[in-house]
């Protein structure tokens, strides 16, 4: 019970802070909201039928806006000197990775809520359905999941606003590609049984990132 | 590599030494930062250590919180090994750093709120506003950490690292930052932890004194709140004797002849 408390204690504290400093936040929803719009003005004048790229141009937006925000939320624990108070807790290391994995998730989904009805009215696509929004949770908390690992194992290097993409970007394809094919299926109408290979990759990587981070995060944050 | 379980270390007279070390390095790399240390701390006691920059003091106190993992020997509180019960003996540490591990973003009332739920405590607040009167932040208590003082975020950084009541004090040069009244607050609460001032608690009972390690370049301030010193240099423990025996003068001329004369 103490050990979902210390979960719980952990989050409530990342989104207070982002409450009142927006510092996660508006640079994930920002960077997202400009690549949409770069992406709508490059591909509007050559790409005939916007369906062909709308997964593909939602998924990098989320993925290089999901990196910044990962990459903020350990950088700035790390610079105030708070990493260590967190992990000077009696906490199990991995409760902190769950407080942390569960903030960063949130932020991430609160960003997709609202570049959502954006991409479908620059792109005249019909994602504001549940099967699309199933989809972004299930990618979403896979690449958290994965990212929040290796955010806490770059933060302590010195070009870690570089080595965070360069890890986790190999390693988050999976989520990618299962996300860009279940998106683009459901745009041309097919339904989620009908992409129930992807979906079981997705389901699979969340739950076994879930217990590598488990298993692994201790070592990763110790010196 | 570090003995994962090591029998418990005892002292001459068969006592379980509060803290133990045996034989303690630790290196990054080709950088040797503390060489074979070896330091026996008894419940209650008090420690100030003493070194020049560098000589391995903050890494020391990085291994005792378990924020940093030894390359070889053993270190041992409360007859635990440190490196397989670092879970279970955090509870009983309570740190202050020249880092103030706070967060700027909350207030100083929301920090040990959350500090406190960390640490398991079920109804924190009474604790927290006696913590906050003691510290002298009562008034400041929901204001954002962001608009403090250095001082005032040290003396919060105080209020934080005895808010579950820790049996072991790990203060690496707590005194930073802090304004002379601040210090002098600080000086008394360390007083008062050690035994040096005798309190009583609400029962009537003599206060119990912690185990407190301090590294501090004050040697004064540093004599007056110990019982015992070391001075480390270049990852060696070169100098350790009972405070009773010296004065600053003579701790002085020690120091000089121990550390190489640089504070």
């Amino acid at each position: 019970m103490s050990y979902w408390r210390s979960v719980w204690a952990i989050v409530r504290k990342d989104v207070r802070a982002e409450l009142r400093t927006k510092d996660i936040f508006s640079s994930m929803f920002v960077f997202a909201l400009l690549s949409v719009i770069i992406f709508d003005f490059a591909f509007e004048l050559r790409v005939p039928f916007m369906a062909m790229v709308t997964p593909g141009i939602l998924w990098v937006a989320i993925t290089f806006a999901g990196t910044l925000g990962l990459n903020r939320s350990f950088v700035i624990e790390q610079d105030k000197g708070s990493l260590a108070g967190l992990l000077l807790a009696p906490v199990d290391r991995s409760a902190i990775y769950f407080g942390k994995m569960f903030g960063n998730l949130l932020f991430m989904l609160v960003m997709e809520l609202m570049l959502l009805p954006l991409v479908t009215i620059l792109f005249n696509q019909p994602l504001l359905r549940w099967q699309h929004v199933l989809v972004l949770l299930l990618g979403t908390y896979g690449f958290a999941a994965v990212g929040t690992v290796f955010s806490a194992m770059a933060v302590n290097t010195r070009a870690r606003e570089v080595l965070l993409p360069i890890l986790l970007f190999p390693v988050v394809v999976p989520v990618l590609l299962a996300g860009v094919k279940m998106t683009g299926a459901l745009l041309d109408g097919e339904t989620l049984g009908s992409v129930s290979n992807w979906l079981r990759l997705i389901l699979i990587y969340d739950i076994g990132f879930t217990v590598v981070a488990f298993l692994t995060f201790g070592y990763v944050v110790e010196e | 590599m570090t003995t994962p379980a090591a029998a418990p270390i005892r002292t001459e007279s068969g006592e379980t030494p509060m803290i133990a070390l045996r034989g303690l390095t630790k290196a990054f790399g080709s950088k040797v930062a503390l060489r074979g240390v070896n330091l026996t701390v008894l419940p209650g006691e008090s420690l100030v250590i003493f070194g020049p920059n560098g000589a391995g003091k903050s890494t020391l106190i990085r291994i005792l919180c378990a924020l940093s993992r030894p390359t070889g020997g053993v270190v041992q509180i409360g007859g635990l090994d440190l490196q397989t019960h670092a879970d279970g003996i955090r509870k009983y540490l309570g740190v202050v750093s020249h880092a103030p591990l706070l967060y700027d973003s909350l207030t100083a009332e929301e920090n040990l709120q959350f500090f406190g739920q960390l640490y398991g405590m079920t109804a924190p607040d009474e604790r927290i506003a006696e913590m906050l009167e003691r510290v002298g932040l009562m008034s400041r208590r929901k204001d954002l950490v962001r608009n403090f003082s250095r001082g005032m975020v040290q003396r919060l950084a105080i209020a934080r690292a005895l808010l579950h009541d820790p049996e072991i004090l790990l203060l690496d040069e707590p005194d930073t930052g802090l304004d002379p009244q601040a210090a002098e607050m600080l000086h008394r609460l360390l007083s008062e932890l050690s035994g040096r001032e005798p309190q009583v608690n609400a029962d009537g009972e003599a206060a119990r004194k912690r185990t407190i390690i301090t590294v501090t370049h004050h040697l004064e301030r540093g004599l007056s709140v110990a019982d015992r010193v070391v001075i480390l240099a270049n990852g060696r423990i070169t100098y350790e004797g009972m405070t009773q025996e010296l004065n600053p003068e003579m701790l002085r001329a020690l120091y000089d002849q121990h550390a190489g004369g640089s504070r």
